[in-house]
């Protein structure tokens, strides 16, 4: 297991911005990221505002995991990708309900609550956004 | 217990993707499958679990609901399922929505722990504590592999934002009334994966006697018969008992319809009579009554009487409707069925 | 600023030397290292490290004291140096600065990785620390799965045939047949390579660099000691330079460039004072066969969607308008991590010396390696001229 990643405190420190999807807006250059840092990555302005993303967007490129990383390495394959967001915004995240076979690029994608690695039988649960194909 | 000016404005259910066929559970332990329940339950997938599913169908709720999330005064949820044996989902469903001040804890009573959080939001309500609250229904059940009730027992969620009535209900409740005895006929003791079951005994000394009572308690207090409902939705382990007892009671197979959704998705134990509810919400008229009865082992049942307000015309369609999940499948075989289930042992 | 040559190469072949712990393979290369030089321990006066994983790995930090107890050169100033994948290149950056600087005369530049005695999985997770571990690793995603990402978007962008990308694999293997220090040393097909296991789609196993061990070291030294040591070929470190670009990959706008290795290439062509045609032979840094492709566009050898037409059209062969690792690249060769960017420039100096008999290029005087970390966080370029 990856026993520094793993930490308590860590998955908390970060749960509101995987949990609502909570980018910056940087008011100096206006781009807009996922996720909210202080300080905005292209221009260097501290005045990053935090927004409440778009939940839709399309896929812009994927792949299909065939060799995990230890702590996933039960769950494959699964299907990682970046959705474009709505707002022009990009996210990684793994795709969901949805079969390996079907994904393409294009794919209109909705935001959905899930969970992405459990710390062994008993340790805690870290939850995340993923995106599935969207119901209409 | 008659409840005043206390209304639904927000519902939504979800129901996961994947289904198992009856008959293929029957094919692995060797039973017949002409002779199963129900023609297919819902499995929860490989990254859901009772609290994922409740947030899907509380943003649902929400999206329809339409109030700011700082009126939001509760959130209670209701499974039997939970992720943790200790770490309420409540709090997470909270960060989710992106609130602290709130009361927000776990319920449990069986299949009835989703009506029982309704039952104490109507009461947090009508108090003046809170403005609104959220009540929740959330199962993955846990189905024994080889048992009778590995055939039914499912997974789905109903969300419900509960408010002082206003300009925008979807529905006001009349009433509320409970029945609960001392009554063995399902348990999971501390420590145990699976729950037991006490085979006929669940039948009439459990679901039926509860339900009667419930029903008719309800329906006496508020002086109305079965004629003066247009739906009736009751806990549905199976088809067979819903339908049973509601002839029992008086009331038809039309009245019945759009609540008994066990057919299709089996039973999704808290979240069941909810879903069922919630699709008479998606399917219903303004003016019409509606009888809600829970139950839940241990025993007990819940019923509520609502009538369906204007608002729900222009609300119904803010969010996916529980056919838009329903029709929404696709099927594994019970080797995959164990896999998401983790019934395969690891490590 | 103090002109900068290299006077000592030597390094380990790759393999998992399940022999060979992360100490002895450093102590091996430098040894190697210092013979080639004909200098001895008292000279070096400051050690640089590149290394990604020893720590995870090997439960080893600190490599610097490590090293100079272990190699018997107590005193000496020695840091580790990480930049991902980068780590090798960064390492020699510094080495080449602390003696422009005029403070040192003579450096040791160390590039080691020991990735075999962790299990594939717990090498995929370290991998991974490459890129952003809140929200890129949590994700599951492998580092073969984010190179996926962008082989994936750049088929469809340019209308590329995967077969015509994976050819590079079959280039740097036919190179390493003659490359005793390489991990692999057998020529393959462009089938076998299509044929090969999925790793991450679209990429396949053998498209990706080996996992493997290694060390390799490089001795920096000023004008004064080079003239002391009167060695017979002169290679002089022209340009030197390293980059960072945004870390992730959806934080960038443009999914199939390296702006790292843009601004770098720049940085190094100007303190070379040379333009990039002036370069007669390239390592780059194909962790996979489409940064292969993509680096020889960055570089500027290709425009941007064009790179691989300069593999099909063989014009990255010994013989070719621009040859390119012509010792096997990290894909035959090897990539022993925080080592690679050693290993490139030491073939580049085996070729600029004249001895890499059949893989020699005529007349290569000036060479140009490219090391990368992440998918391109950091990207080094070093530029080494012969002088005599």
């Amino acid at each position: 297991m990856n026993v520094f990643a793993s930490s308590v405190s860590r998955v908390w420190r970060e749960q509101k911005y995987k949990y609502r999807l909570l980018g910056g807006e940087c008011k100096g250059c206006g781009t807009r990221f996922y996720p909210y840092r202080r300080h905005c990555y292209i221009c260097g302005s501290e005045d990053v505002k935090i927004i409440e993303l778009p939940r839709k967007g399309r896929l812009i490129t994927y792949t299909i995991i065939y060799s995990p990383p230890s702590d996933f390495h039960l769950q494959q394959p699964y299907i990682v990708g970046i959705v474009e967001l709505d707002d022009g915004t990009r996210v990684l995240a793994q795709v969901t309900d949805i079969h390996p076979e079907e994904v393409k690029n294009g794919l209109r994608v909705e935001a959905v609550f899930r969970k992405y690695r459990e710390q062994g039988e008993d340790g805690i649960i870290e939850y995340g956004i993923k995106f599935r194909p969207s119901l209409k | 217990m008659k409840v005043s000016d206390v209304s639904i404005v927000g519902y939504g259910a979800y129901i996961p993707m994947y289904r198992i066929k009856d008959a293929e559970i029957a094919r692995v332990w060797g039973r017949d499958p002409k002779r199963v329940p129900i023609e297919e339950k819902s499995v929860p997938g490989p990254d859901e679990d009772s609290l994922t599913i409740a947030v899907e169908a509380t943003l649902n709720a929400l999206k329809r609901a339409k109030i700011p999330k700082e009126k939001i005064g509760a959130i209670l949820v209701g499974s039997e399922s939970p992720p943790y044996a200790v770490k309420p989902s409540a709090t997470v469903l909270a960060e989710v929505i992106g609130v602290n001040r709130i009361v927000a804890v776990d319920m449990e009573f069986a299949c009835r722990a989703g009506t029982t959080a309704i039952q104490s939001i109507i009461g947090m309500v009508s108090s003046g504590m809170i403005e609104a609250g959220i009540a929740i229904g959330t199962d993955t059940a846990q189905g024994r592999p080889g048992d009778e009730l590995e055939f039914t027992a499912a997974a789905g969620a109903a969300s419900f934002v509960i408010s002082k009535k206003g300009s925008e209900d979807i529905a006001v409740f009349e009433g509320s009334f409970s029945y609960i005895t001392d009554t063995p006929d399902f348990w999971r003791r501390e420590g145990q994966r699976f729950p037991r079951h006490a085979y006929r005994f669940t039948g009439e000394p459990a679901y039926f006697r509860h339900i009667y009572n419930a029903a008719k308690g309800l329906m006496e207090e508020l002086g109305l018969r079965p004629s003066d409902f247009s739906h009736v939705v009751f806990h549905q382990p199976n088809v067979k008992f819903p339908l049973r007892i509601a002839s029992r009671l008086g009331f038809s197979k039309e009245q019945l319809k759009h609540g008994l959704l066990s057919g299709y998705v089996g039973n999704t134990y808290a979240a069941a009579s909810l879903i069922g509810l919630a699709n008479v919400l998606d399917n219903s008229s303004v003016g019409e009554r509606i009888l809600v009865v829970s139950f839940g082992s241990g025993a007990g049942s819940d019923a509520f009487s609502l009538v369906v307000e204007d608002g729900i015309e222009a609300k119904r369609d803010l969010a996916p409707k529980v056919f838009d999940y329903i029709n929404r499948k696709k099927y594994v075989d019970y080797s995959f069925y164990s896999k998401f289930r983790k019934n395969i042992a690891i490590r | 600023m103090e002109k900068v040559y290299v006077c000592g190469v030597g390094a380990t072949p790759i393999s998992e030397h399940w022999e060979f712990s992360l100490r002895d393979l450093m102590v091996e290369a430098a040894s190697r290292a210092l013979n080639d030089s004909k200098l001895s321990k008292k000279d070096i006066e400051a050690v640089y490290i590149g290394n990604m994983s020893s720590g995870v790995l090997q439960g080893q930090e600190h490599l610097g004291s490590l090293f100079t107890t272990w190699f018997g050169i107590p005193g000496v100033s020695a840091q580790k140096c990480e930049a991902a994948c980068a780590s090798g290149g960064v390492a020699f950056h510094q080495a080449f600065l602390a003696v422009a600087s005029g403070v040192y005369d003579c450096v040791l530049a160390l590039g080691v990785e020991k990735m075999s005695d962790a299990n594939t999985y717990d090498v995929t997770s370290a991998l991974i620390m490459a890129d952003d571990q809140d929200y890129v690793a949590f994700t599951g995603v492998s580092f073969v799965g984010l190179n996926a990402l962008i082989y994936r978007r750049y088929m469809e962008k340019f209308n590329v045939k995967q077969e015509d990308i994976a050819l590079f694999a079959v280039h740097d293997h036919k190179y390493a047949v003659n490359n005793p220090l390489a991990q692999y040393r057998k020529a393959i097909t462009i089938d076998t390579v299509l044929n090969s296991p999925v790793v991450a789609d679209p990429i396949r196993l053998l498209e990706c660099a080996p996992i493997g061990d290694g060390a390799a070291a490089i001795l920096l030294c000023s004008e004064d000691l080079v003239k002391k040591i009167e060695k017979d070929n002169v290679i002089e470190v022209v340009g030197s330079a390293a980059a960072t670009d945004i870390l992730s990959l959806h934080n960038r706008k443009d999914l199939v460039t390296l702006n790292a290795t843009k601004i770098a290439v720049r940085k190094a062509l100007q303190m070379a004072n040379i333009e990039i045609k002036d370069v007669d032979i390239v390592e780059l840094h194909d962790a996979f066969t489409i940064l292969g492709v993509i680096h020889l566009e960055d570089l500027g050898f290709a425009k941007k969607g064009e790179g691989w037409k300069l593999v099909k059209e063989g014009e990255i062969e010994k013989d070719g308008k621009i040859p390119v690792n012509m010792m096997g690249g990290l894909k035959a060769r090897g990539h022993p991590v925080g080592a690679t960017g050693i290993y490139e420039i030491i073939d580049l100096v085996t070729q600029l010396r004249g001895e890499a008999g059949k893989n020699q290029v005529d007349d290569a005087e000036i060479g140009l390696a490219q090391n990368v970390g992440g998918v391109g966080g950091t990207v080094t370029v070093n530029i080494l001229k012969r002088i005599r």
